[in-house]
């Protein structure tokens, strides 16, 4: 086990980690507008609207991430339409993000009781009203976990876009094995990149979550 | 460069099996290590509980494509000698189910109300007796919807191994994609594959979480 010859490249991971980052905050806020969007359709009254976002949940949510990033990449040029790794990836990993904010930002406006809808109407409140004091601040505080834990799972599964090689973190560690042969030590040090990633984020939502949400503290 | 024939989608087909033994063996050595991590996590000793939580923390938080090649290139470092792939991949893949499903199980086991151990000790039954008649199938029933929603993780999750050269269900995809130069047809016979794999599970874990409601 050497280290000392993947010092010199702390550039490149610095680098491969900030396009991690970036690729992690386009697809996430991407994947949120639609999943605001199909929340909205699936709420709405258009039935074949709502198929239509049923049917795109099941299949982004019952397919590999990888395969849907080799679609993107593979299969759109058969049709014309060449992206570049980054934008392949980008785009392959928002819809995959979008199926499932779909789903938690539906459950979070459902989780609203109909009865304190009822109530607000009750107090002559508009529908925009009821919407903005009495349904988006808890079905927000009940989204949040649910949407920062799945944030943290997307920014982990940026990795796969190696595979089309967009030059992110996971990309990066290939580049420096093929110049260095230090398989092990190469991916060890990646891992805790990650790590300490994942870990920052989890630590800022929480602090962002108590401090916006007053959670109540468990146990 | 040929075209798609039948023997393409049967080359699909057959490396099925790679995915579904993958998931096997993460199922049968992750699941009694899951056992282990979520009574782990809710047991008296603190210890004992921070060291599963840290346990569970590293692993969620490093991508499953970490994982494997940590493993892949690790094993050979960590025990001196040459190891097989599936190996490796293995452990990797036991670890991430261990990891996933310990929180899953621990979210059962801590759902049930603490009262009801109480009674069960007043009712005179053991520590074991407890938790084998009171708690477990009540932690099991909250937690089955979860647990089969993670398989469908699971199996997406088999596709990486494709990255360290083992020929399942996506590997075999790359090579006729690129054997037939015709990867609009091949992926999407791949992709339906796996959703018609993960599609059932996605309903019966539906189905459950209706059934089996835990508020009520």
């Amino acid at each position: 086990m050497n280290f000392l010859p993947l010092w010199r490249y702390q550039n490149q991971l610095i680098d491969g980690a900030f396009v991690t980052l970036e690729l992690t905050v386009v697809a996430a806020l991407f994947g949120i507008l639609i999943g605001i969007a199909g929340a909205v359709a699936l709420k709405g009254r258009i039935a074949a609207l709502r198929w239509l976002v049923r049917g795109y949940i099941e299949l982004f949510r019952n397919t590999p991430s990888l395969i849907q990033i080799f679609i993107v990449f593979f299969v759109l040029p058969t049709f014309g339409l060449k992206l570049p790794a980054f934008e392949a990836a980008c785009v392959a990993l928002s819809l995959y993000f979008g199926a499932y904010s779909v789903e938690i930002i539906r459950s979070g406006l459902d989780s609203i009781p109909r009865s304190q809808v009822e109530a607000g109407q009750c107090l002559g409140l508009s529908g925009w009203q009821v919407f903005r004091h009495i349904v988006l601040p808890p079905a927000l505080r009940n989204a949040y976990p649910a949407v920062t834990s799945q944030f943290v799972l997307l920014l982990l599964g940026t990795s796969l876009a190696s595979q089309v090689a967009a030059d992110e973190l996971f990309h990066v560690a290939g580049f420096i094995e093929s110049r260095t042969y230090r398989s092990f030590e190469v991916y060890a040090v990646i891992c805790a990149v990650y790590f300490a990633m994942a870990m920052s984020f989890k630590a800022l939502f929480a602090l962002v979550g108590a401090a916006a949400f007053r959670w109540p503290r468990r146990r | 460069m040929r075209s798609f024939s039948v023997i393409d989608f049967v080359s699909l087909v057959a490396a099925l099996r790679w995915t579904v033994l993958l998931v096997v063996l993460a199922l049968a050595f992750g699941a009694p290590l899951a056992l282990g991590l979520a009574t782990g996590r809710v047991s008296c000793f603190a210890p004992l509980r921070w060291a599963m939580a840290a346990i569970i923390q590293v692993i969620q938080s490093v991508p499953l494509l970490g994982l494997l090649f940590f493993f892949y290139f690790g094993m050979p470092v960590f025990l001196g000698i040459q190891v097989p792939a599936i190996i490796a991949v293995t452990v990797a893949y036991t670890l991430y189910t261990a990891a996933f499903l310990g929180e899953i199980w621990r979210g059962g086991l801590e759902a049930v109300k603490l009262a009801q151990w109480e009674a069960g000790s007043c009712l005179g039954l053991s520590l074991w007796q407890q938790f084998r008649h009171i708690i477990a199938p009540q932690a099991l029933r909250l937690s089955l919807p979860p647990t089969v929603g993670f398989l469908v993780q699971l199996i997406k999750g088999t596709s990486l191994a494709s990255i360290v050269g083992f020929v399942e269900l996506a590997r075999a995809g790359q090579v006729v994609s690129a054997a037939t130069f015709q990867p609009l047809l091949t992926y999407a016979l791949v992709a339906a594959i796996y959703f018609a794999l993960c599609l059932p599970l996605t309903l019966w874990s539906r189905s459950l979480e209706a059934r089996l409601d835990g508020s009520r």
